[in-house]
């Protein structure tokens, strides 16, 4: 397992917005014995929903360039997003399946000095963690469960979907892989109302028309909360954005419809799976962030925290 | 033109019929859509529609019969890409992604939305991040990156200019600088005229 290596796609909201998350992964890639090697240079992936909905071929190009800098590292690729994994894999899956978009790609990256070889898969965290290691491998590394914990799961949209270009057997209705990873934890994944939901930020609109995606979360909040789960555990930083801000979003626009403002804590699958590998809460970005204006958390983590405190000892 | 289509353009809801925009979609590579059958299913599974008046039928439909005016509709830009329409689908329409090809078409017509615009232009174009780290207002996600023992810029085209400035010439290449660039003016006569 110890030669296990990876390029680390980094994206946008993750680094820039919630490197909490970015921390967690590395923490807990390292404690696993994955080996995650810069991708010097990457860009944004481009994102799906966006700029794919400008102009697809800027789409392909960027998505492509970004994949063969990871194909000069002779590694796959992995990304702690959604939507990056969307568009990175879409492309890599367009690109091998259609010799003819693969020449006019690299047409262009020509021009530039690159060439997209696609020998370099792109892969999810959660696929690395569940099918490259796998849940019994995972299970060794656990050193405290938690002992009375109601998780929320919330898988987003791209990590299933397209089925046809994701490697989970065309399973796309029902997923169940975080809901075991969660698990193993000894926390619960609590089944709510429409589990499967999209987070609404998805394809430009969180961008444009925050009002709908601040009533995706609306509803998708409200359902946990009527499931009494005290944390949610999602494994993409858009939706974590989305989950997190929009929370506050939706108090401010739907106050009509809202009896007690949201406030359901937000965290990544690594950050609760490191907690349970006994890795320290500091290096996972679950520690009170010193003095710093306008920063995520939006929605305080500290009831989580406060609830976790004495049952993993 | 297709007596079926003829009969639905004929009860007169629909003006400004452009058979280019349908030719578009045909180019484009969306012949499949030919095969829908009106069913519904893509509204009926849709999370946007639950909430907004986007009607996926409605919208490919809408495109099909060369409704010019859903081009500047923002319905089509209410869609989340959650991809249940194209797994859904009974005939194998791949909706969502028919969806984003008619995007690029309306972006290709000039209709893009302001906040999008910005996007694309000031934060891609310019950063190579769609939610950049280096402006000077972010100076707070930086100290947050380094609280967490992570350097202040990751080790994106944020760190490289050089990679930055290919990403800059692949765009160039690729037409999006001169599609940007058309828009803007576009945009700028447009504001003048009024």
């Amino acid at each position: 397992m110890n030669s296990l290596k990876y390029g680390f796609f980094l994206g946008c909201i993750m680094p820039n917005r919630y490197p909490q998350i970015e921390r967690s992964i590395r923490s807990v890639f390292e404690e696993l014995g994955i080996e995650l090697l810069e991708m010097q240079g990457a860009s944004c992936c481009p994102a799906p929903g966006v700029i794919r909905g400008f102009h697809i071929p800027t789409w392909q190009a960027l998505a492509a360039r970004n994949i063969s800098i990871a194909e000069e590292l002779s590694v796959d690729i992995v990304t702690g997003c959604n939507g990056c994994f969307g568009s990175l894999r879409d492309v890599w899956c367009e690109l091998n399946e259609n010799p003819e978009e693969k020449r006019k790609v690299n047409e262009y990256l020509k021009q530039v000095g690159r060439q997209f070889k696609g020998s370099s898969e792109p892969k999810h965290v959660v696929q690395v963690l569940y099918q490259d290691l796998g849940i019994e491998y995972l299970k060794d590394h656990i050193k405290n469960k938690f002992k009375d914990l109601k998780v929320g799961v919330h898988y987003g949209c791209h990590i299933v979907k397209p089925s046809d270009k994701r490697p989970w057997n065309g399973e796309y209705e029902y997923p169940s892989f975080l809901d075991e990873m969660v698990e193993i934890t000894g926390a619960k994944s609590v089944n709510y109302k429409d589990k499967y939901a999209c987070c609404g930020a998805g394809g430009a609109v969180r961008g444009a028309i925050r009002e709908v995606s601040a009533d995706f979360t609306r509803e998708k909040i409200i359902n946990m909360r009527e499931a009494h789960i005290d944390i949610v555990i999602n494994c993409c930083p858009f939706c974590h954005f989305q989950l997190d801000a929009g929370q506050r979003e939706a108090n401010d626009i739907y106050p009509e419809l809202i009896d007690t403002p949201l406030n359901l804590p937000v965290i990544y699958i690594t950050q609760l799976l490191g907690l349970a590998m006994g890795i320290n809460p500091s290096r996972l970005g679950l520690a009170k962030t010193p003095n710093i204006e306008g920063v995520p958390p939006i929605i305080s983590i500290d009831p989580f925290l406060n609830k976790i405190k004495k049952q993993l000892i | 033109m297709n007596e079926n289509v003829k009969k639905y353009i004929k009860r007169g809801t629909i003006k400004n019929i452009n058979s280019k925009i349908s030719q578009l979609f045909v180019e484009a590579g969306l012949e499949q859509i030919r095969s829908c059958i009106n069913c519904g299913t893509c509204t009926g599974g849709c999370p946007s529609g639950r909430r907004t008046a986007y009607r996926t039928r409605s919208a490919i439909r809408r495109a099909l019969i060369g409704d010019i005016s859903i081009l500047q509709d923002i319905d089509i830009w209410e869609c989340t890409t959650c991809y249940y329409c194209y797994e859904r689908c009974p005939r194998n329409i791949p909706v969502t992604d028919m969806i984003i090809k008619l995007r690029n078409i309306a972006v290709e017509h000039g209709n893009i939305l302001g906040n999008h615009l910005f996007l694309a232009d000031k934060l891609l174009y310019a950063t190579g991040h769609a939610a950049p780290v280096n402006a000077e207002n972010h100076q707070n996600y930086r100290d947050l990156r380094v609280s967490l023992d992570l350097p202040a810029l990751p080790p994106t085209v944020h760190s490289y200019p050089e990679a930055l400035q290919e990403c800059q010439n692949l765009m160039k290449v690729t037409g999006f600088r001169n599609l940007l660039d058309k828009i803007i003016i576009a945009k700028n006569n447009n504001k003048e005229g009024k």
